[in-house]
């Protein structure tokens, strides 16, 4: 499973990374039962050693596009807890000030550029951003995360085609979570592997475990590799699942138990776990003080974010337009 | 002043400012091959096609393209060739480029400028003859352009594009071929700002984009008749400019609003809105609007003349407001 050349500290960093994903999203789980936070909240547990895995290797400027479905990947590319909870909680100390939300969040500072509302909406964005970097001739790349929902939109196919007409140094991951909202995919299309249509476009592409952090890490080294080279984009296909519903509240009944008990089975966290201790490159203790900080900061930024001000009245209609 | 055509003087404020800028990019179908009307004829020579790029017919991700490309920071121009085709656009046009400054708390900007062309210009049908302009004054976020004159076309294009908010210059294609006088070099004009093209003190003409010309047409055969009629446009429809019509209004007490869209939520129903609050007691006259019927645009040319505002029904509903 591990590549055994990999550094045991650095496999040990992604772990904590993928720790402090899991922690933050079920501290927001925990706060959204309490009504602490509100509106609509897509949690990734379960999803983590994508972001982690796709957005390890990157450069601080390099341009990263997320879904509706984005703390994960917000938080893989070096975003401030404080700052990111904050902005979930509605808070004036959020990195958006209150503005855009659980689903619009926007980390500048490190390269996280937007997530959005809309299914498939980023991915055009990543392709311009992609666009921007090519021309500008500093070897960046974009990346942009969707979901296997948006593999049926009108956006996504002409994004592949454009992408690949044009070499742009993008690499598409998809997240391939098996349902789309409630429905799965198996009703929405009679593809099943969705880096099918990126053969049709003409860009290499591969079908990966999506929960096998070392696996989503040497499928992004090879594309990140290429993107940078020049060779045009890149199209992983990483097949995982979520653990929670669509969105907080939703009861996934159209999920079978038995389905969920075998993803569960194959939880990303727990696999790198036993990928170590098989190495016996950690002990029992090591991974439960990794959990345990991982959880005091999580616990941390809630607090900052719980006792951080709403956002004033005043700023209702601010920023509405750029200040000249 | 030398004169220009309205089409060369889009033509040559692109020049302009590809050349002052070298972050300004165009994307579009066929603008490396000048369009289809030649807004981008020769740019493609003169700055390479890696700056005047051409676009496979897919207007969303295209529109998404240039978004991208803003918050990573060039600023783009994409050309919707005909605004009729900006519906496929709209999720990105509403969604992100309008909303992402204010949704990031200012993190990012989108100085991205839309252009499209608009309106009947001779039997074209419904789906390349629409104004779509009210729909998109209604988005926080974006800012609409109408230029009726050459003058105005350089210089609130010019402005457009080194605007830092998202902004929709929406063009009329039967205006591209008339000619004015347009000042040269340095000639942006301020978004955001009516024009009063004729004075007059006994009621208010407010006309856009090819309403203009011949909103001027009726104001003149009516000062004959010694009916003295002031013509405003307004040129940028968000922000509008309500205090140059309102100040108008308080003086004339009367108000016709000219548009070439269809009169029912049109941009004229907000001008009405605006205008009574400020001016209620100055008015003599409801506020009337002369706009198109209630119905898509029809292709026959014995239709179309029908459903096109002319000089002859302003007239009417200026003589009516005055007797």
């Amino acid at each position: 499973m591990a590549d055994k050349k990999q550094d045991r500290s650095e496999i040990i960093e992604l772990l904590r990374r993928m720790w402090v994903i899991r922690a933050f999203e079920e501290k927001l789980s925990a706060l959204y039962a309490e009504r602490q936070i509100v509106g609509l909240l897509h949690l990734g547990i379960g999803q983590e050693a994508v972001a982690v895995g796709a957005l390890a290797l990157l450069a601080h400027d390099d341009l990263v596009y997320g879904t509706h479905r984005s703390h994960g990947h917000a938080i893989a590319k070096g975003a401030d807890l404080d700052k990111l909870m904050a902005e979930i909680a509605g808070r004036a100390t959020g990195y958006c000030g209150g503005k855009g939300g659980s689903m619009h969040i926007v980390a500048r500072e490190c390269g996280f550029m937007t997530a959005t509302g809309v299914v498939g909406g980023t991915i055009p964005l990543a392709l311009g951003a992609a666009f921007a970097c090519k021309e500008r001739k500093q070897g960046r790349v974009a990346v942009v995360f969707f979901g296997d929902g948006a593999a049926q939109t009108g956006p996504f196919h002409e994004s592949l085609n454009i992408a690949s007409l044009w070499r742009l140094p993008v690499i598409f991951i998809c997240e391939n979570n098996g349902y789309a909202e409630f429905t799965p995919l198996s009703a929405h299309t009679r593809i099943e592997r969705l880096a099918q249509h990126a053969k049709t476009y003409g860009i290499p592409s591969s079908t990966i475990d999506g929960n096998d952090l070392f696996a989503v890490r040497q499928a992004m080294t090879l594309a990140v590799e290429k993107c940078r080279a020049g060779s045009g984009p890149v199209f992983i296909e990483c097949l995982t699942q979520r653990m929670r519903g669509h969105y907080e509240g939703d009861p996934a009944k159209y999920r079978e138990l038995s389905e969920m008990a075998e993803w569960k089975k194959r939880d990303p966290l727990a696999r790198v776990a036993r990928a170590l201790k098989s190495r016996q490159a950690i002990t029992d203790a090591e991974l439960q003080a990794i959990e345990s900080e991982a959880r005091a900061q999580v616990e941390k930024a809630a607090a900052f974010s719980l006792s951080s001000p709403w956002p004033e009245e005043s700023a209702v209609a601010t920023q509405v337009y750029a200040a000249p | 002043m030398p004169e220009q055509s309205y089409l060369e003087a889009i033509r040559s404020g692109l020049e302009e400012e590809l050349r002052r800028d070298p972050s300004v990019y165009i994307f579009g179908e066929d603008v490396s091959l000048g369009g289809p009307f030649g807004a981008t004829k020769g740019l493609a020579e003169i700055f390479g096609a890696h700056r005047l790029v051409n676009t496979p017919i897919s207007e969303a991700t295209v529109m998404g393209i240039a978004i991208g490309a803003a918050t990573a920071g060039l600023r783009p121009i994409v050309e919707i060739m005909f605004i009729d085709f900006i519906t496929l656009a709209l999720d990105q046009l509403v969604n992100h480029a309008a909303k992402l400054h204010y949704m990031s708390g200012g993190q990012l900007k989108i100085p991205m400028t839309v252009r499209a062309q608009c309106g009947i210009s001779g039997a074209m049908g419904a789906h390349h003859s629409q104004s779509l302009e009210s729909w998109l004054a209604h988005v926080p976020g974006l800012k609409v352009v109408m230029p009726a004159t050459p003058a105005d076309a350089k210089g609130l294009l010019k402005s457009a594009i080194r605007d830092d908010s998202p902004v929709v210059f929406i063009e009329h294609r039967g205006l591209y071929w008339n000619k004015g006088e347009v000042p040269e070099g340095e000639a942006a004009l301020p978004l955001g700002q009516a024009s009063v093209l004729l004075q007059g003190d006994q009621m208010t003409v407010v006309a856009l984009s090819s309403m203009v010309a011949p909103a001027l047409a009726a104001a003149g055969e009516l000062a004959a008749e010694s009916f003295s009629v002031e013509v405003i446009d307004p040129r940028t429809l968000s922000p509008l400019d309500i205090d140059t019509i309102a100040g108008s209004v308080q003086k004339t007490g009367r108000l016709i609003i000219v548009h070439e869209a269809v009169e029912q939520g049109g941009i004229g129903a907000e001008i009405v809105a605006r205008v009574q609050q400020q001016t209620f007691y100055h008015l003599d006259r409801p506020i009337a609007r002369v706009a198109a019927p209630f119905a898509p645009v029809p292709s026959s040319p014995a239709l179309e003349k029908h459903y096109l505002v002319s000089k002859e029904k302003i007239i009417a509903a200026v003589r009516a407001a005055l007797s």
